[in-house]
């Protein structure tokens, strides 16, 4: 076969390179309008919402009159949330990771943990607040409460903080423990003074990918109870609450224009804090990685 | 502890803060490891027992059920009015909602999605990879009620600029919004499985001759398709369980009509009215939601499972 | 094929070990699965003196090597049979503790393993969990001084040991098992991943440590072997080819594979 380049041939190679210039400005058009979207869904967010943030609003309970409610409620319950389910899901998760990295071996029951994890990541958030209902409320009796919950919550976010943990404690290299081994240390002398330390960056990351979502989770709250309107403050782990998601929830169902801006509003705020649990989650994780290299 | 009998002389250690001379037998369990390790097991099977309780609880009410409404009505009905009278109780219009919201999703998600993957892993530079990258961590982390915010306050009045008949609770407003929301899944994933196919792949189709749409659509993408295909699955299975934004933006009406621009109900947020509502607890209302819910488990189960045989399946190919 | 009184072959099961070796091997054979990589080896270490193990790649010198201080165990599927005598008690009986074994058997690595840590903790930590209770910074000083480290690095103990040149590196791994003053210290081709001017230090600081310590090491390198060890055990497929006093293997093999190896003929 001959490869005479011919007019017809130039022609092709011309088309194909034009196709290929088309491609790829196509795909690059369509990731920056990603982009775009996310600044129009801020923008849209703020300038709706951005008028009714002050310390009133801040520090205001709800109410049936929108110049009169605010968030303090919700935030606080978010607050207690975050802490409540990084106590829970924190120690629990790590501590998961761990045995199936380091303890459990390759036998059939790791793998069956290990399954059973990934399926559990990809259940809806829906069907952990049918959980929680069921077992925190009902059955331990723990009524609607913060504990209720902050448990339900950590059981929604296990799965993320045991594999983002499991990543993180693969990347420590093998050599270390070894080296550790070979100085006649135990299994948990080396996770805990090599191990632990070495994979605390990324297990950090993933803790806080984990938190962000638990704090954004409306659905399981709303299955457990966690009520619309609540205008006191939670005092310890057993009272009613409320929450940032659930608030903004109730506020968008409502027909008024007013408390469409009031969600918005919550929005912002919520935004804020998840903004900051990132920003101290990016810190700790600089910190950290410093100190080792 | 007792010292060996043929010690040598010669070879005196330093300093004897080790009884090194102490016999390498055991001297009793090492109780610190074995409680720890009892610790570390126990936080391992609470995953077991949390996926146990899930399957036993929808199971058993699931039961209950079906005692008193059949399975035929329940799978085949094209009725759903649980909590009124007369009660009906055929979910298809619940599947058919649920389905809606979710193919209209994955037409927005999908194309997009791969579209971003592609230019990410095969166009950008690092540095606008380093802007886009925490762009879609962002958009993934944006919490759902705020999806369904923007579906009410944005996305819709925009609709019905271009088509009045819309009403104000569609399926198209949810579809868009929860597309959005898992763009960032199906860009992330498949973005990871485009990169992970080797570089020696793509630099010989260059080598050939190819131009990068060639290369990229008959080698990279087919190369990485189980990682793509996973990360569309799953995608899938996302929107199938997302429950505010469409419970926001659709309404609660069930509704086996075609049109996108009516109020229909998915499964989900059927589960969430039911919860807000007075049901009491024990009646055949209460028990719907524990159908439809383990209707929904198994469901998103099963797609979950298929994305990770096919992950599975075909990782050994560059291991 | 070994020196008078070396010859474990004489030696009975349950018979004690012979008073000059520390280690005895007896009919060791090691399995990975269903593979077989060390086919009935037998000799002994013997105590304050070097004992290098050589052979080609795949030999089985490190598999040999690793099973000393039961490193092995974290190999899935390594299964070891035979006696390995230490101290009149088989390594791998069925009582024994594996962490009191490498208590008392030190390892130093082929690529230098530093915990990303300080100097300091470095050496310290080994001891430290051991249950070591006197002072550490006399014991850090002295594990330096041993490793020939000490002068270099004394201002600045609290570094991190990253910061360590690659033979430094070494040198402080060294440190840090002899540390946990080890009665045998294994070495699995520990200059291999330096450049020759550390390799020399790291030579000369084996002929000081010979009269504290006894040293087992493996090498590819067979000048090396030729220049620092007493005893040479020669290797090739899992078989023990010939055992002998280091002079006599590089001068007067027994043995003509082991001279087809020596001189360069193979391997």
């Amino acid at each position: 076969m001959a490869f005479s380049s011919t007019e017809q041939e130039k022609l092709n190679l011309a088309r194909r390179h034009r196709k290929a210039r088309l491609f790829s400005r196509f795909c690059g058009a369509i990731t920056w309008s990603g982009v775009l979207l996310l600044a129009v869904l801020l923008y849209q967010v703020s300038i709706e919402g951005f008028h009714w943030l002050d310390w009133q609003f801040v520090d205001s309970f709800p109410s049936r009159f929108p110049e009169r409610a605010g968030v303090k409620s919700a935030l606080v319950g978010t607050l207690w949330l975050i802490i409540l389910v990084a106590m829970i899901s924190i120690p629990v998760g790590v501590s998961t990771a761990l045995y199936l990295e380091e303890f459990a071996g390759k036998g059939r029951i790791a793998k069956i943990i290990e399954v059973n994890i990934a399926n559990l990541a990809g259940v809806p958030s829906i069907v952990y607040g049918i959980l929680g209902l069921a077992v925190f409320v009902r059955y331990m009796l723990l009524e609607r409460s913060l504990i209720s919950g902050a448990l339900t919550m950590s059981l929604l976010i296990l799965p993320v903080i045991i594999i983002a943990s499991r990543e993180a404690i693969k990347t420590v290299p093998q050599s270390i423990r070894y080296a550790a081994y070979s100085l006649g240390a135990t299994k948990w002398q080396t996770t805990w003074a090599h191990v632990l330390p070495a994979s605390f960056p990324g297990i950090m990351t993933g803790v806080i990918l984990a938190l962000s979502r638990a704090i954004g989770e409306t659905a399981p709250l709303i299955m457990i109870g966690a009520n619309t309107f609540v205008a006191f403050l939670p005092e310890g782990p057993m009272d009613a609450f409320t929450a940032l998601p659930i608030q903004i929830y109730n506020w968008v169902s409502r027909p008024q224009e007013e408390f469409h801006e009031l969600a918005a509003a919550g929005i912002i705020i919520l935004l804020a804090v998840l903004l900051i649990m990132n920003a101290t989650a990016i810190y700790i994780r600089n910190k950290t990685e410093r100190r080792l290299k | 502890m007792t010292k060996t009998t043929e010690t040598a002389q010669a070879g005196e250690l330093i300093s004897p803060a080790f009884d090194s001379q102490a016999s390498i037998k055991k001297s009793g369990v090492r109780w610190g490891e074995f409680v720890i390790k009892g610790w570390l097991g126990v936080c391992a099977l609470i995953s077991i027992l949390t996926t146990a309780a899930i399957v036993f609880l929808l199971l058993k009410e699931t039961f209950n059920f079906f005692e008193n409404v059949s399975p035929g009505e329940f799978f085949l009905g094209t009725t759903w009015t649980p909590l009124f009278e007369p009660s009906s109780f055929g979910v298809l219009p619940l599947v058919w909602g649920t389905m809606l919201v979710t193919v209209g999703a994955a037409l927005i998600a999908i194309p997009t999605g791969l579209a971003s993957a592609i230019y990410l892993s095969e166009y950008a530079s690092d540095r606008v990879r380093r802007i886009i990258k925490p762009v879609l961590e962002l958009l993934a982390g944006i919490p759902t009620v705020v999806y369904g915010y923007f579906a009410l306050t944005f996305v819709t009045p925009m609709l019905r600029n271009i088509f009045p008949d819309l009403q104000v609770f569609n399926a198209l407003s949810a579809a868009i919004v929860v597309g959005i929301m898992v763009l960032p899944m199906v860009a992330t994933l498949s973005d990871n499985a485009l990169r992970a196919v080797p570089v020696s792949l793509r630099q010989g189709a260059y080598a050939l001759g190819a131009t990068s749409y060639e290369v990229t659509t008959r080698v990279v993408v087919p190369a990485g398709l189980s990682g793509v295909m996973a990360s569309f699955l799953l995608a899938i299975s996302r929107a199938i369980g997302e429950t505010m934004a469409v419970t926001l933006a659709a309404g609660q009406t069930p509704n086996l009509s075609l049109s996108m621009f009516e109020s229909i109900q998915t499964m989900t947020s059927y589960i969430v009215q039911v919860s807000l509502g007075d049901t009491p607890t024990g009646g055949v209302a209460y028990q719907t939601l524990f159908a439809v819910a383990t209707l929904l488990f198994a469901i998103t189960l099963t797609i979950n499972i298929i994305s990770q045989i096919i992950l599975n399946r075909f990782r050994e190919v560059y291991d | 094929m070994s020196p008078p009184g070396m010859d474990p072959s004489t030696a009975e099961v349950g018979q004690p070990m012979h008073k000059k070796s520390v280690l005895e091997l007896r009919d060791v054979n090691i399995y990975y699965s269903e593979k077989r990589a060390v086919n009935n080896v037998s000799f002994n270490i013997r105590r304050n003196k070097i004992t290098a193990i050589i052979g080609p790649s795949g030999c089985g010198k490190s598999t040999l090597l690793r099973s000393l201080n039961r490193m092995n165990d974290f190999v899935e599927g390594a299964r070891v049979e035979g006696e390995l005598l230490f101290g009149n008690e088989n390594l791998y009986g069925s009582d024994v503790d594996p962490v009191e074994v490498r208590r008392r058997i030190g390892m130093v690595f082929q690529k230098p393993n530093p915990f990303p840590k300080s100097i300091y903790d470095n050496i310290a930590w080994g001891p430290k969990i051991n249950g070591y209770k006197d002072s550490t910074d006399e014991l850090v000083e002295r594990s330096l001084k041993q490793a020939a480290l000490w002068e270099e690095v004394k201002d600045r103990l609290h570094d991190s040991a990253l910061n360590l040149s690659g033979g430094q590196q070494q040198r402080l791994c060294i440190a840090r098992a002899l540390a946990m003053e080890p009665e045998v210290l294994l070495m699995d081709e520990p200059c291999s991943a330096l450049d020759p001017i550390s390799t020399s230090h790291i030579e000369d600081l084996m002929f000081e440590l010979k009269e504290q310590y006894t040293i087992v090491i493996v090498t590819h390198n067979m000048q090396q072997a030729a220049r620092i060890s007493d005893y040479t055990a020669f290797m090739e497929m899992g078989d023990l080819i010939e055992f002998n006093v280091t002079k006599r293997i590089f001068t007067r093999p027994a043995i003509k594979r082991t001279e087809e190896y020596v001189t360069g003929r193979f391997g």
